[in-house]
């Protein structure tokens, strides 16, 4: 079967999160007649229980539809769904480079965000024609014009004809489809040239294995063919091809360029399908593969430990099998002193640890232990050696410690005027580095920062939405690694050093985050029979201590007559709340203390 | 022979007006609904023995014959023994009925206020109790009262049914804090009841104490205990409060409304009752309890020293025959239950050998004299130190528990933070049993 390419439109969306994207894609899927509302089951594409629950898209999805356009003609859409994130950057562009257009989704009521301009900056590197569309018009806050204006002043995308939906109630949803025929290109390549097909997602399906989620560039690939991952080097026949119905697999006999679908190729391992990579014929490769490929790397670690240590195994393979379908997760078994066996996980970003972390409690039953998130310190030794580390307690001695590199990015912030003043203040308290700020009209504005990665990852977007009432957005690339002033911050509870509690500070405020690390486990730590101090020190000097007092008292005084299963029930719990502390030397900390360094800068 | 020893508990769930704490099966109730329930305590008291003889024979079924032989004529003996001793007897014409497999060493008539019950029902009660029961003529009988329901033909009619101690909620000496407390009686009328009480006769009078109350300054509860020293009853239970859920106080507490003394000053207060009270002669021998010598209420202790115990009426528990099970707790449900002759148990639940041990761990620590590891090794034929070795010694360093050669006891200290020591000696598993 071959398809006509003039007939097809492949296409994304992208928008800032919350703009209504995945309700966009469902009425696109609606609306072509796929399937009617009632058998739709809200937002087909975020088929994930917490992806439809965090109302973000966590991973690509992809649907093929079919339209009978104005025209007469029908035409095939592939429309492929983004992750929504800026953890999930590099996903969201490989999804990109398989797209000709993008529908650009703005909120008719909040305008452009910073997010949507990286995604619009983002669509033009991969010059895709963008066809802007305004969505939420049924709001009473809408302004749709003064959102046209926006988008042609600071975009300079023509607007005027933009189509005003709203994806909830379904108005207005054929404009959308009209202008994806009209003004996305059909896709070029020449089904007879060499295979070369961009990898934007793969799955781990027990059943078959690895599958493939591709745009077929050039050339053809049919059942049989054996295929070559031309960055991973791995190899294999494909047993199946197909298309995508939405929320199923259409299995068909060949896909040649233009097309996007899907492949199986009894591969064993997402790592070998990597996003981004180049799928060509082993017998008849490609002369080089497509460009843009990188190896995802973590960003962000932390260590996940079994609050029951008797699950470690059961976390163990829950980690694995989220790897199946997660190639940026990686993890490495560590063992501390204070929380026992557990792992060293690696993240493409806190959302991303969020997630995962969620899926484990949720999907794999699991009570977790994380650790405060750290991020890859590159460390210079005085022997030459250079280290990078990613748990804080592996630091060498500051003795051997030539000097230290932390990571760098470079952030936009997008906040209204009135707020620009208390973001450049936590920016700067960030140890923000000021590169610039555009106005974007004449309410609007965008920050440029350079900020420390390790500054971000705890807790820097809430701290920027209650410093902004909500309105600050913001996006973060990676830039690159800078010298600083870096000390370790260990944490003696009862004079013992609890490793998992150690955290990288810069030198200039070990004080003041050593004070309130006191302060925060001085409230989480409950009296216990003897006093407990507790201390942070850099190297051996201490540098703050809290004191939690003994306990003066827990008795029942109180006769209940004979009736004795009460008392003991009340001691059961008693007992019960003993097991959820850790036991480092004589003193019980509870779990949540672990996760209360995230919590430090609350005010 | 004297039988196995028991206490009895009976449960009188009534009281003139629920105060603002409590948390007990009890409420005010017509004298109608009063007269029901006393019918059938009554009748349950009956049944209970009847199911106990029945069992006492299966347990012994080669022995039946001789045994109800026996019975009968134990039953008579100890009747005669009651007519020699001050109490009044009351002969069956159903001998062979008599449970003379126990000999009941205490009964306590607990609530609710079950001095509220017009004079003669106690003695009632008692007489039902005497009938189907052994109750050695020595044994220590307690009734509950309140101050306000106390006169002197009542208490007459309690001693010569042998009454021979009284309970008597006081809580505060100050008017105040008893108003707070939704007490109905002011110190002033306790005071009168107490002396009618004495000119009564009775000997052996337990007042009881509450300290920690919302407010409460050391000062204003140091008073209280002076007042009541004053007063030289034999015992004095002294409790410190605690909010439970479902009372009016709860209510107050979760609104914020309810200013408790701080842990430190609630402390202050129980040292401060041990060290007034030991100056005036009494001994604490429990967590909260505290004796002139020879007056430790013995019917207490046997709830902490895992004696057998019988409980009638309306949620009252029972530990007997290595079974713990409680009664039904509404009372138009229990009514029914035992008028229908349906059994009025439920919670029913059979003691392991673990459990045995936790408890006799746990409930014996709260007496001051402690748990002693001779009677742990007869009991259970294992030794302490196998199965809470490394509990002990972990405690008995932090100076929260005292060890000698027999005796392992709570330290004040340990006292102070029971909860703590006594939650270690709940066992996650109990893998020496298998030896067994």
């Amino acid at each position: 079967m071959s398809t006509d390419q003039s007939k097809i439109r492949n296409f994304c969306i992208i928008a800032h999160i919350d703009h209504g994207k995945s309700t966009l894609a469902d009425r696109i899927i609606e609306a072509t007649g796929l399937l009617t509302s009632r058998e739709m089951q809200a937002q087909i594409l975020d088929n994930m229980e917490l992806e439809r629950e965090r109302g973000i898209t966590i991973k690509a999805q992809t649907v093929r539809t079919i339209y009978r356009a104005k025209d007469g003609e029908e035409y095939i859409f592939n429309l492929i769904d983004t992750p929504g994130h800026v953890d999930f950057n590099y996903e969201v562009s490989r999804s990109l480079a398989a797209c000709e257009g993008a529908l650009l989704v703005v909120d008719a009521a909040q305008g452009i965000e910073a997010q949507t301009l990286a995604n619009v900056y983002l669509a033009l590197d991969h010059n895709l024609d963008i066809v802007p569309v305004i969505n939420k018009i049924d709001l009473p806050s809408a302004e749709p014009e003064r959102v046209k204006t926006e988008i042609e002043d600071i975009i300079g995308l023509e607007a005027h004809d933009a189509p005003m939906i709203s994806a909830k109630t379904g108005l207005n949803i054929e404009d959308v489809l009209e202008a994806v025929v009209k003004k996305i290109p059909a896709p070029g390549g020449s089904s007879e040239k060499p295979l070369q097909a961009l990898i934007f997602d793969s799955i781990y399906d027990s059943y078959k294995g690895v599958i493939i989620f591709c745009r077929i560039m050039e050339g053809t690939v049919r059942r049989g063919t054996t295929i070559k991952m031309m960055a991973t080097g791995a190899s294999a026949d494909v047993v199946e091809l197909g298309t995508f119905a939405p929320g199923q697999f259409l299995p068909c006999e060949e896909l040649s360029a233009g097309m996007v679908g899907y492949i199986t190729a009894s591969l064993k391992n997402v790592k070998d399908t990597r996003v981004g990579d180049t799928v060509t014929d082993a017998q008849f490769p490609c002369a080089e593969p497509l460009p843009g490929y990188k190896k995802v790397n973590s960003m962000v670690y932390c260590g996940m430990y079994p609050a029951d240590g008797a699950k470690y195994p059961d976390l163990r393979d829950a980690l694995e099998k989220l790897q199946l379908n997660d190639a940026a997760l990686q993890f490495e078994a560590e063992t501390s002193v204070a929380l026992g066996f557990g792992f060293r996980c690696g993240f493409l970003g806190l959302l991303h640890l969020e997630i995962i972390q969620e899926r484990l409690e949720r999907e794999y039953g699991l009570d977790l232990v994380t650790t405060a998130p750290s991020v890859i310190y590159k460390i210079y030794k005085t022997n030459g050696e250079v280290v990078e580390i990613t748990n804080p307690t592996n630091l060498p001695d500051p003795s051997e410690v030539e000097h230290m590199e932390e990571p760098i990015v470079s952030a936009e912030i997008m906040v209204t005027t009135e707020f620009v003043g208390a973001i450049m203040t936590l920016c700067q308290e960030r140890r923000g580095v000021y590169l610039g700020m555009e106005y974007m009209e004449t309410t609007r504005a965008l920050l440029k920062y350079e900020l420390p990665l390790n500054e971000i990852i705890y807790d820097f977007f809430d701290a920027l939405k209650s410093r902004s009432k909500g309105y600050a957005s913001f996006d973060y690339e990676l830039k690159g690694y800078a010298s600083a002033e870096l000390v370790k911050l260990d944490i003696l509870v009862n004079k013992e050093e609890v490793d998992a509690l150690s955290f990288i500070v810069p030198a200039a405020s070990a004080y003041e985050r050593g004070r309130r690390m006191c302060e925060k486990l001085k409230e989480e730590i409950p009296r216990q029979l003897f006093e407990i101090p507790i201390q942070a020190a850099v190297g051996s000097k201490v540098i703050a201590r809290e004191t939690v007092k003994a306990m003066r008292k827990d008795v029942l005084a109180k006769c209940y007559g004979g009736d004795i299963t009460r008392k003991k029930k009340l001691l059961e719990k008693q007992k019960e709340g003993k097991k959820r502390m850790r036991q480092v030397g004589n003193v019980e900390i509870p779990q949540k203390a672990f996760m209360s360094v995230l919590k430090l800068d609350e005010d | 022979m004297e039988g196995k020893p028991l206490a009895v508990y009976l449960h009188i769930p009534f009281c003139e007006k629920k105060c603002a704490y409590c948390d007990f099966l009890s409420a005010p109730a017509s004298l109608d609904i009063q007269k029901k329930y006393v019918k059938a305590l009554k009748q349950e008291i009956i049944a209970e023995a009847g199911r106990l003889l029945k069992n006492t024979r299966e347990q012994k079924p080669n022995n039946k014959l001789e045994e109800i032989k026996l019975s009968d004529k134990d039953c008579t003996k100890k009747e005669q023994q009651s007519v020699d001793g001050s109490t009044q007897s009351r002969i069956s014409g159903k001998k062979n009925e008599c449970l003379t497999e126990y000999s009941v060493t205490s009964i306590f008539f607990g609530g609710g206020t079950p001095s509220i019950l017009p004079a003669g029902i106690i003695a009632d009660l008692l007489a039902v109790l005497r009938e189907y029961f052994v109750v050695l003529p020595e044994a220590e009988i307690t009734v509950e009262c309140n101050p306000g329901t106390l006169d002197r033909k009542k208490l007459d009619s309690y001693l010569k049914a042998g009454v021979n101690r009284l309970s008597i909620g006081l809580q505060s000496a100050n008017d105040q804090e008893l108003a707070l407390l939704g007490r109905i009686h002011t110190f002033r009328q306790f005071q009168e009841n107490y002396q009618i009480a004495r000119e009564a006769g009775f000997r052996n009078i337990n007042i009881d104490l509450i300290s920690g109350l919302p407010g409460q300054t050391v000062q204003v509860y140091e008073n209280t205990i002076k007042e009541v020293l004053a007063l030289a009853p034999e015992h004095i239970s002294a409790y410190s409060l605690i909010v439970e859920e479902g009372t009016p106080f709860f209510e107050k507490y979760q609104a914020g409304k309810l200013l408790l003394p701080n842990e430190d000053t609630e402390r202050e207060m129980y040292s401060l009752t041990g060290k007034l009270l030991c100056l005036s002669g009494y001994a604490q021998y429990e967590i909260s309890n505290y004796a002139k010598p020879g007056f430790e209420c013995r019917h207490n202790l046997c709830y902490w020293e895992r004696q057998e115990y019988i409980g009638f009426g309306l949620g009252a528990a029972s530990l007997i025959q290595k079974e713990r099970f409680t009664r039904q707790r509404e009372l138009s449900e229990y009514l029914s239950a035992v008028e229908t002759k349906r059994d009025t148990r439920i919670d029913r639940h059979r003691l392991e050998k673990k459990e045995e041990i936790e408890e006799f761990m746990f409930l014996g620590l709260r007496i001051t004299r402690g748990v002693s590891k001779v009677r742990f090794q007869q009991e259970f034929h294992l030794k302490m130190e196998e199965v809470y070795g490394d509990i002990l010694k972990k405690y008995q360093k932090l100076g929260l528990l005292f060890i000698d050669q027999d005796i392992v006891a709570l330290t004040p200290r340990g006292i102070d933070v029971s909860n703590i020591v006594l939650c270690d000696f709940l066992l996650d598993s109990f893998p020496n049993v298998e030896r067994q």
